[in-house]
């Protein structure tokens, strides 16, 4: 029987596939399937399960060791903790605009890597830092020594009483 | 070839023996083919196609391609400072130990103890310098040539791929020391990746969106830099980042041979054909007279309109101009590295940051805008330049001028005037934001959103790009268009790096000199 074309079969008949048009398909689709999933898992590694790192939670004393009105900088946590009338405070001296680490200055806190200058709450005065230097939760722990948990922001003017 | 014929020896033994003796020519023959210097232009092209390593250039080139003026041997120095850095990253990869503990103590032991290993590193160093500068002015070179124009637009998209990847390969290996330079530096670089977080926290979107954390945490695989931030550098720096440098560039090179080798204006030189062995005038008839073949026929062979390709052997003449280009960025090298050492601070410190905390000088010009806000200056400025540049050869379709400086007409004052626009508007706008500050001092409860939006760097690339815009609608030509603003962005980028390198001090305050910086 004479091969038909496409235009005189009728549409009812069933579209024929060619052996080979099928391999290339079925080969090419295979391919990318493959190598998309085995690009999506290689890609995948890199971002790690679990972030490495102590945990950043300090003990910092007694609170009768803190004088209200006094300040201490802790220096391996890169924070400042305050003392006030109202309660202690702890501050992060870790710039928010490129991680630098912030010094005391007269009036509150200064950058040395990009000029970014905070007040003594650390809001932002001048200089490119996006936001404040954030609060960190100072809590107390079963021995009754202060414990601040240095990756818990808390809203600023947020006091731990004593 | 040895043509001698030799008489068969009656046994195998005594076959032996002979082949024995001859042992030296043979195995000659079989590595050199010709077995002696090529001599004549036929032997001379077999010397360039028959070698692996010679025949991705073309047998014959044109004069003009070597003529140091128009390429200034820029990519060749480029290339040649990559494979001096294979060499002593190699080397310098015998005695590093990537990891915060050991890093630092390796350089110092390759810095006073290794035989040679201080050098081999200061070489390693100035070469990464040689290559970034040559990076920079090789794309400059094939802007202002017009080399990227129809078929070449592709090979521009590679070279820019290049150029990220030379500034990563450098970024990288700013860590590997682990010294306070490094420490620092990369504790920007790496925010700097964090910071589309100032637009997500200005829209209060973190929680759910977060490209500025996913970035950083994929760079240090942590949420500070230490060791493992430590060894994914190095990986990219030893591995991932030259593979894909030397894989893009072979298809550079490859692409230099399939698209007609380096761009050049139609036509012989100047009006010069060579033929024979004797220049000849090329007659170019006037379309207003009727002329007689015998006005057209001089000499025995007609020399009409166009003149015979103007080409000489690539053996040896162009090899030993590369070889010549080679030596001399080898020797550049060799004199930086001699004379001036790498440097090497006091061990990382988290505690304490340098002061002032500077990048390395091809990224000092980002960090004066990121001084203005990290998100536009550290990210979206650079993009924006970079998807600027990768559009130039589609959005400029136009031929003419391929292979002369400033080719086509009007394109001198187009760069001339943009030299002076693009140096007035950056000086301009550092005088004003050094003696005035901005928006946050004068009103200091503003929103993030607005200094986002509107901050000395995006000021900037607007009024770059104003210009360039004026430049398209005055001179009615995209090339023009064009080269405004890359005049613009070469003299902002240098303006930016100069002043970043000499008159920021300690808290990125303006010194005039880095003597008046403050002693603590």
């Amino acid at each position: 029987m004479p091969e038909l074309n496409e235009k005189q079969k009728s549409r009812l008949e069933p579209v024929t596939i060619r052996r080979r048009s099928f391999l290339s398909v079925a080969a090419l689709t295979s391919f990318f399937s493959a190598a998309g999933m085995a690009l999506a898992g290689a890609l995948r590694l890199p971002g790690p399960a679990v972030l490495p790192g102590p945990v950043r939670r300090f003990k910092v004393g007694h609170p009768e060791e803190f004088a209200v009105g006094s300040e201490t900088r802790v220096e391996e946590a890169n924070f400042t903790l305050f003392r006030d009338a109202q309660g202690v405070f702890a501050i992060s001296c870790v710039c928010t605009h490129l991680g630098c680490t912030v010094a005391r200055s007269a009036d509150g806190f200064a950058c040395p890597c990009h000029g970014s200058r905070f007040a003594r709450n650390g809001e932002v005065v001048r200089g490119p830092a996006p936001r404040a230097l954030p609060w960190l939760e100072v809590g107390r722990a079963a021995d009754g020594q202060l414990v601040v948990y240095a990756d818990n922001e808390v809203p600023e003017g947020t006091r731990f009483r004593v | 070839m040895s043509t001698v014929t030799t008489p068969v020896p009656p046994s195998a033994t005594q076959e032996f023996l002979h082949n024995l003796r001859r042992l030296p020519h043979t195995v000659k023959d079989a590595w050199f083919r010709l077995g002696h210097a090529p001599e004549s232009e036929r032997e001379e092209s077999q010397a360039t196609f028959h070698n692996l390593f010679l025949h991705i250039h073309s047998v014959r080139v044109h004069v003009r391609s070597l003529a140091p003026t128009l390429t200034l041997g820029l990519g060749i120095i480029s290339a040649a400072s990559f494979v001096i850095l294979c060499i002593t990253g190699v080397l310098l990869m015998v005695y590093y130990k990537p990891s915060t503990t050991l890093a630092y103590d390796s350089i110092k032991d390759l810095h006073f103890v290794v035989f040679t290993g201080r050098f081999m590193r200061n070489i390693h160093r100035w070469s990464a310098h040689v290559m970034v500068a040559a990076v920079f002015l090789h794309m400059a070179r094939v802007f202002y040539t017009s080399s990227y124009k129809r078929p070449r637009e592709f090979n521009w998209l590679i070279g820019l791929g290049l150029l990220v990847l030379t500034l990563a390969l450098s970024f990288t290996g700013y860590l590997l020391p682990y010294d306070q330079l490094a420490y620092w530096a990369i504790t920007i670089g790496s925010n700097i990746a964090n910071s589309p977080r100032e637009l997500t926290d200005a829209l209060a979107i973190t929680k759910w969106f977060d490209p500025g954390g996913f970035q950083r945490r994929l760079l240090l695989g942590a949420n500070f830099v230490g060791e493992d931030a430590l060894i994914r550098f190095y990986v990219l720096h030893v591995f991932i980042l030259p593979v894909a440098l030397v894989g893009l560039l072979s298809v550079h090179f490859w692409r230099i041979r399939k698209d007609g080798g380096l761009a050049r204006p139609e036509g012989p030189m100047g009006g010069l054909a060579e033929w024979g062995g004797e220049r000849k005038r090329v007659f170019e008839p006037l379309a207003t007279k009727t002329y007689g073949l015998m006005a057209l026929v001089k000499g025995r062979r007609p020399t009409v309109n166009r003149g015979p390709e103007d080409t000489v052997m690539s053996w040896p003449h162009l090899f030993w101009a590369e070889l010549a280009v080679f030596m001399v960025t080898v020797a550049l090298s060799l004199i930086l590295a001699f004379h001036f050492d790498a440097p090497l601070k006091e061990l990382a410190n988290p505690g304490v940051p340098e002061n002032p905390a500077k990048a390395p000088w091809y990224f000092l010009g980002l960090q004066e805008l990121v001084s203005y806000s990290a998100f536009v200056g550290g990210l979206v400025i650079p993009a924006i330049a970079w998807i600027g540049l990768a559009l130039i050869p589609f959005l400029d379709q136009r031929t003419g001028g391929e292979g002369e400086w400033l080719g086509t007409p009007g394109e001198k004052r187009v760069a001339l005037k943009s030299l002076s626009v693009g140096l007035v508007a950056v000086v301009g706008m550092l005088a004003f934001t050094v003696n005035y500050g901005w928006l946050r001092n004068w009103y200091p409860h503003i929103h993030q959103l607005w200094i986002i939006a509107i901050n000395p760097g995006s000021i900037l690339v607007l009024l770059y790009m104003a210009w360039s815009l004026w430049v398209l609608k005055r001179s009615n030509s995209v090339r023009h268009a064009a080269v405004a603003l890359f005049t613009c962005f070469l003299v902002g980028f240098s303006v930016l790096t100069y002043f970043a390198t000499v008159h920021r001090g300690p808290n990125w305050l303006f010194y005039w000199w880095p003597s008046q910086w403050p002693v603590h």
